[in-house]
């Protein structure tokens, strides 16, 4: 049966892992290799590493993190930040990337990933979705969740799946690093209506708020960042948890 | 020693990476003479069915691989590389594969969300030390929309279900392949990369 995926997301700027901007006293920062070994070696699923790198020249130093990654890590990872354009694409599944997520720039440019999954295949294709709830209805939001494209979540993932992306991940603005579980509603609504894998981002707090998002929100995956950075879980002891509660999962 | 073949489909450094990490020598290459100095041949392969045929016909790979493995050299497909053993495939029309393997290429029924993307399980069919150290329900990586349906069960080393049981892993004594990616897929991945250079040794 296919399992469940635990999905840990690692924030990469200048070639470091940064621990989420709430804890900015500590500044704690580590080695995106080390750190995704370690996952990998706990049970992590996929690995995801994701560009915030301000600086468009500091574009190499990640480009070397994909490499090391890809030689030492034998586990699926996506790639994201950053992606604009066909080339970007490529260089970082040259890299060793399997797949490669796009936001704000597929909303700009919807034909990207057109483009790029004609060129590389749908299952690279990533379409991470950042969305927000105003006046009960759903929308896309860019910019941090600062700016509402007016488009609806729905319309948009929908469309996502029409021109090629092969898995959306659905990242909840209002929830992301509040740790009080994941929006199970939206995720099953969405999971309802597109016929690709779909992740869950965004409210990871404790063991339960997964639970609920793989059955009641029927996620195909789950994504988190600080509660396993800062081992408030622990992704084995997680994966347990989730087995023993007879969802199909992958131990050892 | 383990040619990789390089046809332009897909990322290669990859299987490269886990082979050096399990001390298996290996090269990559692009032109089909440099198959005969080789002690086992890996076809990998992401991307389209007819293109990849394509590309392998130009290059000059299919006879050569078909020699060679008439040679009685052990051949190991990944992914799409275990598709073009079969006979033909229906991705995009209908293209004659290798016909290494009997059996053809079809799509995955739409009741299931296509790509087939994630780990999912092994049911062992064969008795072989490539499967040494690999267990019933074991787990591996996979992504593909299209799927294998061997016509001969005894070709059939692994089967997976995904809404259809279907072929993962196919041996037919020198010929394998794997649907799944075992450059990806952890430990499991890894010995059943091992068990191959141990064949090919």
């Amino acid at each position: 049966m296919l399992a469940k995926r635990i999905v840990p997301c690692l924030d990469v700027q200048d070639g470091r892992v940064v621990k989420g901007k709430k804890f900015a006293d500590i500044q704690d920062v580590a080695d995106p290799v080390e750190l995704g070994k370690r996952y990998s070696e706990l049970g992590a699923d996929e690995l995801v590493f994701y560009d915030i790198t301000a600086s468009h020249e500091k574009r190499n130093i990640f480009l070397d993190v994909v490499e090391r990654v890809a030689e030492e890590v034998h586990i699926p990872f996506t790639v994201g930040g950053g992606i604009r354009s066909v080339d970007d694409f490529r260089a970082v599944l040259n890299a060793g990337a399997d797949k490669v997520s796009v936001n704000s720039a597929a909303v700009h440019n919807p034909s990207l990933i057109d483009e790029a999954s004609v060129r590389f295949g749908n299952q690279c294709v990533v379409l991470s979705i950042d969305a927000k709830e105003e006046n009960g209805e759903w929308y896309v939001f860019v910019k941090g969740g600062r700016e509402n494209t007016g488009r609806t979540l729905l319309e948009w993932a929908i469309e996502g799946e029409k021109r090629g992306a092969g898995e959306i991940v659905l990242n909840v603005m209002d929830t992301d690093g509040v740790k009080e579980g994941y929006r199970s509603d939206v995720m099953a609504m969405l999971s309802e209506r597109v016929n690709i894998p779909v992740v869950a981002s965004g409210g990871a707090g404790k063991s339960e708020h997964f639970l609920d998002v793989l059955t009641q929100g029927q996620a195909d995956a789950a994504l988190a960042a600080s509660v396993f950075h800062f081992n408030e879980i622990d992704i084995t002891e997680l994966k347990h948890y989730l087995y023993n509660h007879e969802l199909p999962i992958r131990l050892g | 020693m383990i040619a990789i073949i390089d046809y332009g489909a897909g990322n290669l450094k990859n299987v490269k990476h886990a082979l050096t990490l399990l001390n298996i020598d290996s090269y990559i290459t692009g032109n089909p003479r440099e198959l005969t100095q080789a002690d086992g041949i890996i076809l990998p392969g992401v991307g389209a069915f007819g293109e990849a045929m394509k590309r392998l016909r130009e290059q000059g790979f299919v006879d050569e691989i078909v020699s060679q493995v008439n040679d009685g050299k052990p051949l190991l497909g990944i992914c799409l590389g275990m598709q073009l053993l079969f006979d033909k495939s229906y991705e995009h029309g209908e293209h004659d594969g290798l016909g290494l393997i009997d059996g053809e290429i079809v799509r995955f029924s739409s009741r299931e969300k296509v790509p087939h993307m994630g780990w999912n399980q092994l049911r062992l069919k064969q008795t072989t030390p490539l499967n040494d150290r690999v267990q019933d329900g074991d787990y591996v990586y996979f992504v593909h929309s299209y799927y294998a349906r061997a016509k001969d069960e005894n070709d059939i080393l692994h089967e997976t279900t995904y809404g259809d049981t279907f072929t993962s892993a196919v041996k037919r004594d020198h010929v394998m392949g794997m649907q799944y990616h075992p450059e990806k897929s952890s430990r499991v991945g890894m010995q059943l990369l091992k068990n191959f250079g141990e064949m090919v040794r």
